[in-house]
């Protein structure tokens, strides 16, 4: 299996099949501002792929030309565009073409131009490539789990082409992996909300808080889940306030904190009146002082809402 | 403490613009007007816009100019709203805005924008809040902000507001330190900043700020000098930057100098490159490092340029 997704680097000039037609080199005017001298091969490739551009050919030979060009430069937004118009002139296979992006995924998994052009293929497939394409973001995120283009294409596929039944298993897959994966928790929310199976966000809401606090107590200082609680208390936050379960969870003290916590806390009543809350601020305002101006707001806001 | 090694950036930049054998190079040449963009804008704040021959810049950037009225990243290339404003704003930094056809680009920007408000790329149509912020900076420049649907443009920017006060790619896409200066600025250009929840984001956005002193972009991932951009400028915007540690963040974007061979990288001891580079000087405009010229933290340019668009003739 050729490893280099072409037709083997041999030079263009050699080849019988474009003995036709004349190489454009590029023109970058009578002072070139950016003069830029390329390795032979990708000059050559470039050349050829001009002339065809300029021509308009849209050809088989044309197509593996671009595929070519792609190997040597998968930034060039232009040889994508000319693919996408060869493909559609000649009514290609887009089976075969997701099976190429496929096997270029994993060393371009951050390129735009690739995802677009997936995309626009699996568009014109329609769903019957949904399955095929959720399975290949799974392999994508199987090695960066947070690789945002991965991330908003499957949100794409979702939206335009089904798949949600398995979609909240999927994330809780991940968050066993990784609970502090912050994509996967945003997937999760997107997912709650927007699922046709799920019933939305005031349906799924005790479950999901009865989950997320099981995260935090898992692990307090993981960002996550305690943004995802808010979330899910969206446009409702005295009901958030009241909920037992979270001002357990909130007031449970955490390991670096213990000591302090527990120090400062009188009674069990009211634990969420002013006092607790500012002295925690006073601490944060220490032992996290990147952000000392913010504690002091945050202190400052308590004492403002306690009158 | 390091300092800002001026001429070494400078003598960087230039080269990169020369340079005719790195694989950078040819990597870089379809965005070759995003690099000039970057290293030129750099240039000027460093206060060294004058070692270019403004002449040959701005032919080659009309070369790029398709009859549709969009900018293509480098000449033989298609036009895309990316390189359409790279474009714009350096004409705008050399003052050159008037050899332009206000109206053949404006047409071109409005085109792209959908039903729902948001901006298309380009005709291939990927949507993107990037291409929102892109619009409207651009169109701002232009003083013809008004020739798009800007009610429709910003609500579709709120739609791709999330839970965190973050903003996404498309709605429901995670909050991205990128996506959220992108959106911001937009709502920032377009009076809208009060649909902005302020204090939420400006939490999320100080929470960027690792040990280090760096920023990353997203929470649980590595810090990196682009966010010392995005996140910077986002804070500025909300009125919200003294909620992280400003020295720790000069120190930060200091170390991942190469203070030998000139530039900056997205980390310390990585490899640099004219996009970190320029947002490492931008970062230290924005933070007020002594000797760089102050840049717009929503236009993305320096302050002299935009007044200058602004406020004279």
């Amino acid at each position: 299996m050729d490893s280099r997704e072409d037709d083997g680097g041999e030079p263009l000039s050699r080849m019988a099949e474009w003995r036709d037609v004349t190489p454009l080199p590029q023109d970058d005017g009578p002072n070139p501002v950016v003069p830029i001298a390329y390795k032979e091969e990708f000059r050559e490739t470039m050349d050829y792929f001009r002339a065809i551009y300029k021509a308009d050919e849209r050809s088989p030979r044309a197509l593996r030309l671009t595929r070519r060009a792609i190997h040597l430069n998968p930034g060039n937004y232009t040889v994508w565009h000319f693919r996408r118009l060869v493909l559609e002139a000649l009514n290609a296979d887009l089976d075969e073409e997701l099976d190429f992006l496929q096997r270029i995924a994993n060393s371009n998994s951050k390129n735009y131009q690739l995802w677009h052009h997936r995309r626009w293929v699996v568009d014109r497939l329609g769903a019957n490539a949904r399955a095929k394409e959720l399975n290949l973001i799974k392999k994508i995120l199987s090695i960066d789990a947070k690789n945002y283009h991965a991330w908003s294409h499957r949100q794409w596929v979702l939206q335009a082409l089904g798949g949600w039944e398995d979609e909240l298993d999927y994330c809780q897959q991940l968050l066993e992996e990784d609970i502090f994966n912050n994509s996967a928790w945003n997937q999760r929310y997107f997912v709650v909300t927007r699922s046709p199976y799920l019933g939305g966000l005031k349906a799924m809401r005790a479950s999901e808080v009865r989950y997320t606090v099981e995260a935090i107590l898992a692990n307090p200082n993981n960002e996550c889940p305690w943004r995802y609680l808010q979330g899910l208390y969206k446009d409702d936050i005295k009901a958030l306030v009241n909920d037992p379960e979270i001002s357990s969870v909130c007031l449970k003290p955490c390991h670096e904190f213990r000591d302090s916590v527990v120090a400062l806390r009188t009674s069990d009543t009211d634990p969420l009146g002013p006092d607790l809350s500012m002295a925690i601020c006073d601490i944060l305002e220490h032992v996290d002082s990147l952000r000392a101006s913010y504690w002091i707001w945050r202190k400052n806001k308590l004492s403002v809402a306690a009158v | 403490m390091a300092e800002l090694a001026v001429d070494k950036h400078v003598k960087y930049i230039l080269a990169v613009e020369k340079n005719k054998d790195s694989f950078e190079s040819v990597v870089m040449d379809p965005l070759r007007m995003n690099g000039a963009y970057w290293g030129l804008t750099a240039l000027d704040l460093l206060g060294k816009l004058d070692s270019v021959n403004v002449d040959e810049v701005i032919s080659w950037i009309l070369k790029c100019q398709h009859e549709s009225g969009g900018f293509s990243g480098n000449i033989g290339h298609d036009p895309h709203i990316l390189y359409t404003l790279s474009a714009v704003q350096v004409l705008a930094l050399f003052n050159k805005l008037d050899v332009l056809d206000i109206d053949k680009v404006a047409t071109y920007i409005t085109r792209l924008q959908n039903e729902d408000g948001s901006f298309s790329g380009d005709m291939w149509g990927e949507v993107d809040t990037r291409f929102s912020y892109i619009a409207i900076c651009c169109l701002s420049i232009l003083c013809c902000l008004g020739k798009i649907n800007v009610e429709k443009a910003v609500s579709y920017i709120l739609s791709c507001k999330n839970l965190d006060g973050g903003f996404g790619c498309t709605p429901g896409g995670e909050s991205h330190a990128g996506q959220i200066f992108c959106c911001v600025g937009a709502l920032a250009l377009t009076g809208s900043l009060h649909y902005v929840d302020k204090d939420l984001l400006g939490w999320w956005l100080c929470e960027r700020q690792v040990k280090s002193g760096g920023l990353n972009g997203r929470p649980e991932k590595l810090p990196d000098v682009c966010y010392s951009w995005w996140v910077l400028s986002s804070l500025i915007m909300i009125d919200r930057v003294h909620w992280i540690d400003k020295e720790k963040l000069v120190k930060f974007i200091l170390d991942c100098q190469d203070v030998e061979n000139g530039g900056i990288s997205d980390r310390p001891d990585d490899a640099v490159d004219v996009y970190h580079t320029y947002f490492g000087v931008a970062g230290l405009s924005l933070l007020n490092y002594p000797g760089l010229k102050a840049i717009d933290p929503a236009y993305a340019l320096p302050v002299d340029v935009v007044n200058r668009i602004f406020f004279s003739g």
